[in-house]
């Protein structure tokens, strides 16, 4: 139920503006893998390329590969709505469907794309994702409310759980806890330590000590000046990134000394 | 030493002098007293009064606080009384207008069969004889309500979908693109047509297609579409806009088709606008008289066909009551009945105003917990 992603040689252009530069990256299968980096140096943007959601943005294309499990999710007649289907995002704010109960929200994978589940089915995956979200125990008993009458925290979670309940093979977090209290973030970290048994995560964070204390690998995102495209900068096991990397830059900026 | 013997409360140093809180009351009172002192000089009406009163009463109130509390809250009571005041002029005619229709639709109204028959049979020679001896005034606007409603109906159906499929077009698969603009500055234009050339056009089209003198209620009904569709674009767009980017993306990342997005997310988060938007759409045309005259003609019987025949409705009704009394000689019955169907039309706005509201309210996303 994971799978590996590898990028080679990828570009990603707004219109005509190079936002991000030629990158080169092994994601591997059920591991937690943190983007760090200063505002604006193309690491969420990168992150929604993983899932082709970043040619929603009118103008926006890619050029390269973005191999998961070897299948490249830019080859021909490859179609968007396949590849998010494997691939989940979870997004900077919570953004649970309004009109929805928080039972509907979970099973809005399922019921937007008109598939078929039988009441018991549909009962089991609810309490499932719940559970996978540690969401389970607080709305258990209200699961008809609507769920943006949850608190911010709790909402996120309800995102994580609407996210593995179409059960993909890689999750994507693009700053998922920053519009968080530390409690909830606290929740949210537990959570993705025990979501990488099952998937594959990719979390873009600004909190250094987040990308220390959730993540297996790190890579360092930067910007040579506004106007110029974002690179990666150096990618390594999480350890090393933070006690011994070895560009000036990257050590630079996990000791606090810009950014 | 006086100030020892005598101990005064000593003013706060947080405040300045402060009006007394009766005191826009009480300059009200002299406002209107001597305001109808001058007016009794000079010749009294009502609404010169209102007028001298108002100044006086600004004046009055402005000046006071001006020497009380200083300029600050002086200038603070000024724009007050600007604001009250504008507000009270734009409030007049509308209160004029439902008072008047109030008083000479009434009797109308509760005629008995004023709702329950129509104009048919009815002739100059009933009307003489119920200002002559009294008899009840017969005749009523049955016809006419079924026609309006009908002919209303038939524009909402066919300028809704085609309303919020342009509004889905422009907001989720325009992206700016020339057809877009297009359609935009053409929607604008719409908007400005004059309703009797939306009329011609539907009676023009008609006579090209079907043939010469086609005159029915579908006629009609495609007149008042033209009138309706723009709004309809113009509010389901803006509603549309207003629905979060967030939740189509949401949508998408899980999987889920653009259009399946448009119809399972962004609609049902955008509901309550639209319906309210068609609703008002409704109420802005279904006192529409000029396309309709030139297109349904007037009929004085039921006709419960909108496709054959000519169809009445409560504009037209009204203003071929008006215009053409049923007897020349006494048209005090067909007054009433024109005031009564005015009443039953400002009722019917209303209604849909009302119903626009509770539409907006029931579909609005809930956030309880």
């Amino acid at each position: 139920m994971s799978k590996r992603i590898d990028v080679k040689d990828l570009n990603v252009y707004y219109g005509k503006f190079l936002a991000v530069e030629d990158v080169n990256i092994n994601i591997d299968a059920k591991s937690v893998t943190a983007f760090i980096g200063p505002s604006g140096c193309g690491k969420s943007t990168f992150l929604r390329t993983l899932n082709r959601m970043h040619e929603v943005i009118p103008g926006a294309r890619v050029e390269g590969e973005v191999l998961l499990d070897g299948d490249n999710l830019y080859g021909p007649g490859v179609d968007p709505v396949t590849v998010r289907s494997q691939i989940g995002m979870v997004f900077q704010r919570p953004n649970p469907f309004p009109t929805m109960s928080i039972r509907d929200n979970v099973l809005a994978g399922v019921k937007l794309n008109n598939q078929k589940i039988s009441k018991g089915e549909a009962d089991a995956l609810v309490e499932r994702s719940l559970r996978g979200a540690n969401l389970w125990n607080e709305v258990k008993d209200r699961l008809a409310k609507p769920g943006s009458g949850l608190s911010g925290g709790q909402q996120q979670r309800l995102c994580i759980a609407r996210a593995i309940a179409v059960e993909p093979q890689v999750i994507l977090m693009d700053e998922p806890c920053s519009a968080l209290d530390p409690i909830s973030t606290l929740a949210i970290e537990d959570l993705i330590n025990e979501l990488k048994d099952e998937y594959t995560v990719v979390i873009v964070t600004h909190n250094m000590q987040q990308a220390a204390r959730v993540s297996d690998k790190t890579a360092f995102f930067n910007i040579a000046g506004t106007g110029k495209p974002g690179k990666l900068i150096e990618y390594g096991d999480t350890h090393t990134i933070f006690s011994n990397p070895s560009v000036k830059a990257t050590e630079d900026y996990v000791s606090g000394r810009f950014g | 030493m006086t100030s020892t013997l005598n101990p005064v409360r000593k003013r706060s140093a947080l405040t300045k002098g402060q009006l007394p809180k009766a005191a826009p009351y009480i300059v009200l009172a002299l406002a209107l007293v001597i305001g109808a002192a001058i007016m009794a000089l000079i010749g009294f009406n009502a609404f010169g009064w209102g007028i001298v009163s108002a100044l006086l009463f600004t004046a009055g109130l402005v000046g006071w606080s001006a020497a009380v509390e200083g300029s600050r809250k002086a200038k603070d009571k000024l724009v007050t009384c600007l604001v009250v005041g504008a507000f009270l002029v734009a409030l007049l005619p509308l209160i004029s207008v439902i008072w008047t229709v109030l008083v000479k639709g009434l009797p109308g109204l509760v005629d008995p069969g004023f709702l329950s028959t129509s104009m048919n049979g009815v002739t100059g020679a009933f009307d003489n004889k119920s200002v002559e001896q009294g008899a009840p005034v017969l005749g009523g606007i049955y016809h006419a309500l079924i026609g309006t409603v009908q002919i209303t109906l038939l524009a909402t159906v066919i300028s809704v979908p085609v309303g919020l499929l342009t509004a889905i077009y422009l907001v989720e698969y325009g992206e700016d693109r020339a057809l877009a603009r297009a359609i935009t500055f053409f929607v604008d234009v719409m908007t400005g047509i004059p309703s009797i050339v939306a009329g011609l056009f539907a009676a023009a089209f008609f006579f090209a297609v079907v043939g010469p003198g086609t005159k029915t209620g579908a006629v009609a009904a495609v007149a008042l579409s033209v009138l309706m569709i723009p709004v309809v674009v113009r509010s389901s767009e803006e509603m549309l806009k207003i629905v979060p980017n967030e939740l189509r993306e949401a949508a998408y990342a899980l999987g889920v088709r653009k259009w399946r997005t448009i119809l399972k997310v962004v609609i049902p988060t955008a509901i309550s606008g639209i319906a309210s938007g068609v609703t008002l759409a409704i109420a802005r045309v279904i006192g529409e008289t000029a396309p309709i005259l030139v297109t349904a003609g007037f009929a004085t019987s039921i006709n419960n066909n909108v496709f054959g025949g000519w169809m009445a409705s409560l504009p037209t009704f009204i203003y071929t009551q008006i215009l053409n009394p049923t007897s020349p000689s006494n048209p005090g019955p067909s007054d009433q009945r024109a005031w009564g169907a005015a009443l039953v039309l400002i009722i019917l706005v209303m209604l849909l105003n009302l119903a626009a509201r509770l539409v907006a309210r029931i579909f609005a996303p809930k956030a309880g917990r």
